[in-house]
């Protein structure tokens, strides 16, 4: 098989290109926007080469500089990674996309932006690829720090103070997660992932350890009851960033979670997964709820992304024994699947803000022909957040009641289906807004910033809105690619769907 | 009670300290120290379990991951102290508003 470049270490570039287009960013600002699209595309290139170095040649190990672990930085790519890279990879090329018309002019803002954003695609792949507890704590904060700058952009003081909720809650996750490192080396006298996997044992020094790290990465990923910073947070932001943070940055705790779980955890914690599963209810009933009852469109996309995020921790006690590879297929597609319909409702909420010049869902009308594609981006975006068929937000989760039955837990349908219902309670609430007239002829807001909108904005959120539908199809080739290399192989191939 | 055990348990309570005074001061200066306070007693605790094996040498690789755990720290605040200004100078106090009803 003669592939060019077969062979090259497309873990560094994965890293290093994002990092190279920020600081490039950051010395030619004039020229900002351009060296972001070409940093994206170069970006996107070395992640698919290394997707298809994963998905052909099996998972892939690095060195960097020749230095291997304990003393070097090693880096790993496998089946469960190159899913987390493909949608960081698919969001990222598609929020490029957007910035470059929704920063019309080269304003400072717009200029932080584009470095900002390369550095923490920088980061979250970095993240990605990481086995190594102290490297993971590092791009943690790495992305932290890249994250609550972006929020801080929009510079009014409801993103200032969302921001700054945002970031000492996101130190303290990432300082509790630390201390659970110390206490693992401590006792165990290594980082790699790998290497603690046969040493971790119950007792209660990696008791502690664990429950310290469950606790600091659920504070990041924004789980009941530690939820409240994300919703003015994600709120607050300029629209790209509001899609990056909803559909990416809370999935990389996560991410880190799972599989500190799946290689680590089980040894030490049996417990723990009730635990994190009725959490992850209450996050589906409660985030729902506040979606429903809020009157401002951004705040109810950001309160949906608290209950989905629950549905993520559901895996957790449903992952038992034969019910285990459905389980953990059902959450990496739930994954997917919300980031893409995350990405288009927040993109078209911010096509919405941007036409009318506020975003308070009672005053918005649809009528004019200028908005109605971003109103149909938000209703296809829902239809994958409800659930519906052919969406893969409907494939994900039927693997998830499929584990519950397996599982003999069939009392996690009623949260699974229950947030379903919720979900469509509250996108039909806005959604119908799209089919009334309004009396007002609600023509846009005439001295809100450039209240036309451009082509570019309009295709990229309903492009991503139909991304989230159309995957449903191809659920067999994303559930092929996770079972290349740990923690996937070993569960065993995923004999559904 | 070996000195190691003594280092670990006063980087665990300052940790704790630290999380207390982050929940109950509302001054974000304080809270930024009160992070910064947690930070010193994890970096505490890695010192102290770099001393495993007593008589020997100890182990190198906690002092590295403490140095730069540091310089984390030390950007983080950075960053939190340029935010708290933009907050103060914005909302005309250094605090966070009152979540909105949740």
């Amino acid at each position: 098989m003669e592939t060019p470049f077969a062979d090259s270490p497309w873990t560094v570039w994965a890293v290093f290109t994002p990092m190279i287009g920020a600081v490039a960013a950051f010395l030619w600002p004039r020229r900002a926007a351009l060296v972001g699209c070409l940093a994206t595309l170069a970006t996107v290139g070395s992640v698919f080469w290394l997707i298809w170095q994963v998905a052909q040649l099996g998972p892939q190990y690095h060195a960097m500089g020749g230095w291997g672990a304990p003393l070097g930085i090693d880096l790993h790519a496998d089946g469960l990674s190159a899913a987390m890279l493909l949608t960081t990879a698919l969001v990222g090329a598609g929020v490029t996309l957007y910035a470059t018309a929704y920063f019309q002019q080269a304003t400072e803002t717009a200029r932080f932006f584009w470095a900002l954003w390369l550095l923490l695609w920088s980061a979250m792949n970095a993240l990605f690829l990481s086995g190594d507890l102290f490297n993971l704590y590092v791009t943690l904060e790495l992305v932290g720090v890249a994250s609550v700058a972006l929020v801080a952009l929009a510079g009014n003081s409801d993103a200032l103070t969302g921001a700054m909720r945002y970031f000492l809650l996101s130190l303290l996750g990432s300082l509790t997660y630390l201390l659970g490192v110390a206490l693992l080396y401590g006792a165990h006298g290594t980082l790699d992932i790998g290497l603690l996997s046969d040493l971790v044992t119950p007792a209660p020094a990696d008791w502690a350890a664990t429950g310290l790290m469950v606790a600091g990465l659920s504070i990041k990923t924004a789980l009941v009851p530690l939820h409240f910073w994300l919703p003015p947070a994600h709120a607050a932001a300029p629209a790209p960033v509001s899609a990056l943070l909803s559909a990416l940055v809370v999935k990389t705790s996560f991410y880190l979670l799972l599989r500190l779980w799946l290689e680590l955890f089980p040894v030490t914690a049996p417990g723990f997964g009730q635990v994190l599963g009725l959490l992850g209810a209450l996050a589906i009933f409660w985030g729902s709820f506040q979606a429903l009852r809020q009157a401002r469109l951004k705040l109810l996309v950001a309160y949906s992304t608290v209950a989905q995020i629950g549905y993520l921790f559901l895996a957790f006690p449903l992952a038992l024994t034969t019910a285990a590879a459905t389980a953990w297929a059902g959450t990496v597609l739930f994954i997917l699947s919300h980031a893409l319909a995350k990405a288009a409702m927040f993109l078209a909420a911010g096509n919405i803000l941007k036409f009318a010049g506020h975003d308070r869902i009672a005053d918005l009308g649809s009528g004019s022909p200028g908005i109605a594609l971003s109103w149909a981006a938000f209703g296809i975006a829902g239809i994958s957040i409800i659930g519906l068929p052919p969406s893969a937000g409907f494939a994900a989760k039927w693997l998830l009641l499929q584990a519950s039955f397996a599982s003999g837990q069939w009392w996690w349908l009623i949260p699974i289906v229950g947030g379903s219902l919720l979900a469509a309670a509250y996108m039909f609430k806005v959604a119908g807004l799209a089919f009334l007239p309004n009396d007002q002829g609600d023509q846009g807001d005439p001295k809100a910033a450039g209240a036309r909108l451009s082509r570019r904005m309009k295709w990229t959120a309903l492009g991503f809105a139909l991304g989230a539908l159309a995957m449903g199809f191809a659920t067999p080739q994303i559930l092929a690619l996770l079972d290349s290399g740990t923690p996937f192989a070993q569960l065993g191939a995923v004999g559904v769907l | 009670m070996s000195a190691t055990l003594l280092y670990a348990i006063t980087g665990s309570g300052l940790f704790v300290l630290g999380l207390y005074a982050l929940a109950r001061h509302a001054h974000l200066l304080r809270k930024i120290i009160a992070v910064n306070v947690m930070g010193s007693g994890v970096f505490l605790v890695f010192g102290a379990l770099a001393y495993r094996t007593p008589g020997l040498v100890s182990d190198a690789v906690p002092h590295a991951m403490v140095i730069t755990g540091i310089v984390v720290a030390v950007s983080a605040t950075a960053v939190a102290l340029v935010l708290m200004l933009r907050v103060q100078s914005e909302t005309g106090r250094p605090h966070l508003p009152e979540q909105p009803s949740d």
